[in-house]
């Protein structure tokens, strides 16, 4: 049941508009920073594809670094966009309506951020996009597929298709509100976007239609994703990279990290957009709930993954597993991880008064992916460093100022994307919000009339 | 010809003088292993001598281990590229195309032996040195993997001169730069498919024989005939 105040159809319709019509001092301040750093980005991509990955901080067993865990990092944080959106779209949860698009947005944005890495990692990136995905068939010369790398790409590219689609749909209908309400090159990009709209009643049920379809179908792409991500490490050879529970252990670790993104971008869009109507401290709070569950459930794996290292007495394993553990810095990092991933941000969560405080979700949740990132970095890099027993090549990683500039960068660029999205399209959807708006009736309650939503049909 | 190449090293001999490094590093064209270059731990070494300590105190002793690649016959590292830039020739070695490498580095990473190397720089030569490259081996650009290829160049050599002379290649006809270096003999080349073949013949009547990190179910094709110590308490192996 979703609490509400009554709120009138247009009153609706021009307060989540006006981020597409008024832009404060704070979004010019927000382009001049953002644009710095992405500067920057720009400059040390260039500087890589130059001078070669030397300038990088990997060195001979250390082949993947940092650039590989933000890769990591941001199909983690991609997965909140199915989770919120097709998850909660089947399961009929009212709640969802604000925060959908913002998260699928983030998505699509996260994940072509992530497709970005991979790619500046190789070695020559100029040949990567060529060999990857031939065009020239008359070779015969074809990507090999019993690699995990053919599979990434192809996962990942699914995915981000489904997702765009899936975006595309929700936005049809707003695109024609504003299609009718926009006047010169807005226009223009609306009428084309918006596809001969005209609210019929067919065209809403073809669009439900397709919006149910399409949240099925990315329901198992979804979990294939970081799945395939995890098979990246967990076919190789790698004592602990090499263990059958990663594809689990990924996927709800990136739900977990993507659904604290998610919260993070309500917070920030109820800040600078003050839509305080929509983005409610109700949604907070079951945000919040489903969190302490999926939090919990990571946590589950998190053990399990040490567990069964201990389980196969593997000596190789158990090696890497005590260097993780016990041995400065990973020990610092794991209690860093345990900390602000699990140990602060649950107990929080688990009081309403907490998840009701946008404050405190805005803060506990940066820190849980600023505790997922360094927990990538944990998983991925001890494996590396003392590789079986040849103590000749062990070695250790520093980043250098190139790898911490792409990793700074690749944070602007998605929210560089994020605010220019919300300067073309609505950031929350409008129709989903009238629609909500249309199940909520009024209920009495003992003496009191509320006016909430039960359950939609 | 039909082989499948691969060594014998009897690390009874082997004195850890580092000829066989220096040997190949000349033959391979490999870039110069600088200072700096190794204290970024970039060094490029298609087969290195690892040193490692036997026994406890007061009772140890050093070890030396020259490890070249293994040219296994299930290569962990060839089904994990992406684009067929590494694969096994139909004479056991498993061979490096640097034309199609993109540098995703997932060779390196699955492989436990640690041989295969990346170039984070374009490789340089002192001016002093630009002649003396073999014209026989390809010179690596930076962003591609390199590893050691048994001397491919040597082996293509003498199958030619063989095909023009009308004859079989003959064992102990040519052998590999490393092998050619060693002043102990410790390491020998040759096919293992021929039983007449001295390496065939060392594999077979061996007692000493194991291969690296055999359990991983690779299929090395070097074979190493372990240490000869009369000291060794009997538990140990006693040869």
């Amino acid at each position: 049941m979703q609490e509400r105040h009554p709120l009138k159809g247009e009153a609706i319709t021009k307060e989540l508009l006006r981020p597409l019509n008024q832009t404060p001092m704070i979004f010019w301040v927000a382009v001049i920073i953002l644009g710095g750093i992405l500067t920057a980005f720009a400059f040390a991509v260039g500087w890589m594809f130059y001078w070669g990955l030397g300038t990088t901080g990997l060195n001979t067993p250390i082949f993947w670094g940092f650039m590989i865990t933000n890769f990591v990092f941001w199909i983690g944080i991609s997965h909140a966009g199915v989770m919120i959106s097709a998850i909660l779209r089947l399961t009929q949860a009212e709640w969802r309506r604000p925060v959908t698009r913002a998260a699928e947005v983030m998505t699509i944005f996260s994940l072509l951020t992530a497709m970005l890495f991979p790619f500046l990692h190789t070695g020559r990136p100029w040949r990567t996009v060529y060999w990857v995905f031939p065009y020239d068939f008359d070779r015969g010369i074809w990507p090999d597929p019993r690699g995990p790398l053919v599979w990434d790409p192809a996962a990942v590219f699914t995915y981000l298709t489904g997702s765009t689609l899936f975006l595309y749909t929700t936005l049809i209908p707003d695109m024609a509100l504003l299609r009718d309400r926009s006047t010169g090159w807005r226009k223009t990009l609306y009428t084309i976007l918006a596809l001969g709209w005209r609210g019929n009643e067919r065209q809403w049920k073809l669009q439900l239609v397709a919006g149910i379809l399409l949240s099925a179908l990315i329901l198992p792409v979804f979990v294939s994703v970081h799945s395939i991500v995890s098979w990246d490490f967990a076919v190789s050879l790698i004592p602990v990279w090499h263990a059958s529970i990663f594809a689990p252990y990924f996927v709800i670790g990136a739900v977990h990290s993507g659904v604290s993104a998610v919260i993070t971008l309500m917070a920030l869009m109820r800040w600078l957009f003050g839509f305080h109507n929509y983005l409610r401290e109700e949604h907070f709070d079951s945000i919040g709930r489903l969190l302490v569950v999926v939090a919990t459930g990571w946590m589950w794996f998190f053990v399990l993954d040490i567990i069964f290292a201990m389980f196969t007495r593997d000596p190789r394993e158990l090696v890497v597993m005590e260097q993780r553990i016990f041995e400065w810095p990973y020990a610092m990092l794991l209690a860093f991880v345990f900390v602000f991933a699990y140990i602060i941000p649950v107990p929080v969560w688990m009081f309403q008064r907490f998840r009701r405080n946008i404050k405190i979700m805005f803060w506990t949740s940066l820190m849980v992916n600023v505790g997922m990132w360094a927990e990538r970095y944990w998983l991925i890099l001890p494996g590396l460093e003392r590789k079986f027993e040849f103590t000749f090549m062990w070695s250790w990683y520093r980043p250098s100022i190139v790898e911490l500039t792409l990793v700074f960068g690749s944070f602007a660029l998605v929210t560089f994307l994020l605010l220019l999205f919300s300067k073309i399209f609505p950031p929350v959807a409008v129709w989903e919000e009238m629609e909500g708006v249309n199940f909520a009736q009024d209920i009495q309650v003992g003496k009191r009339t509320v006016h909430a939503t039960i359950r939609e049909e | 010809m039909s082989a499948r190449w691969g060594m014998v090293i009897d690390l009874d001999r082997c004195t850890g003088c580092q000829a066989c490094v220096v040997a190949c590093q000349a033959e391979n064209n490999i870039p110069i292993n600088t200072e700096d270059i190794f204290h970024q731990r970039r060094a490029i070494e298609w087969i290195r001598v690892e040193r490692y300590w036997e026994g406890e105190y007061p009772n140890v002793k050093a070890r030396y281990i020259p490890i070249p690649c293994m040219h296994c016959a299930q290569a962990p590292c060839e089904s994990v590229c992406p684009v067929y830039a590494t694969y096994q020739t139909n004479q056991g070695i498993n061979m490096q195309i640097y034309n199609r490498c993109i540098g995703t580095r997932y060779c390196a990473v699955n492989c436990p032996w640690h041989v295969r190397f990346f170039n984070y720089w374009e490789p340089k030569w002192p001016e002093s040195l630009k002649h003396q490259l073999n014209p026989h081996v390809s010179v690596r650009s930076r962003g591609v993997m390199e590893k050691c290829t048994f001397c491919v160049q040597r082996i293509v050599r003498t199958e030619q001169q063989a095909q023009v002379d009308g004859r079989e290649v003959q064992d102990g006809e040519f052998t590999t730069a490393c092998a050619q270096a060693c002043p102990t003999d410790a390491i020998v080349f040759g096919d293992l498919d021929d039983p007449e073949s001295r390496v065939g013949q060392m594999a077979a009547d061996t007692d000493r024989g194991y291969q690296l990190l055999s359990g991983l179910g690779t299929d090395p094709a070097v074979l190493y005939l372990k240490k000869i110590d009369p000291d060794a308490p009997e538990e140990n192996g006693h040869y």
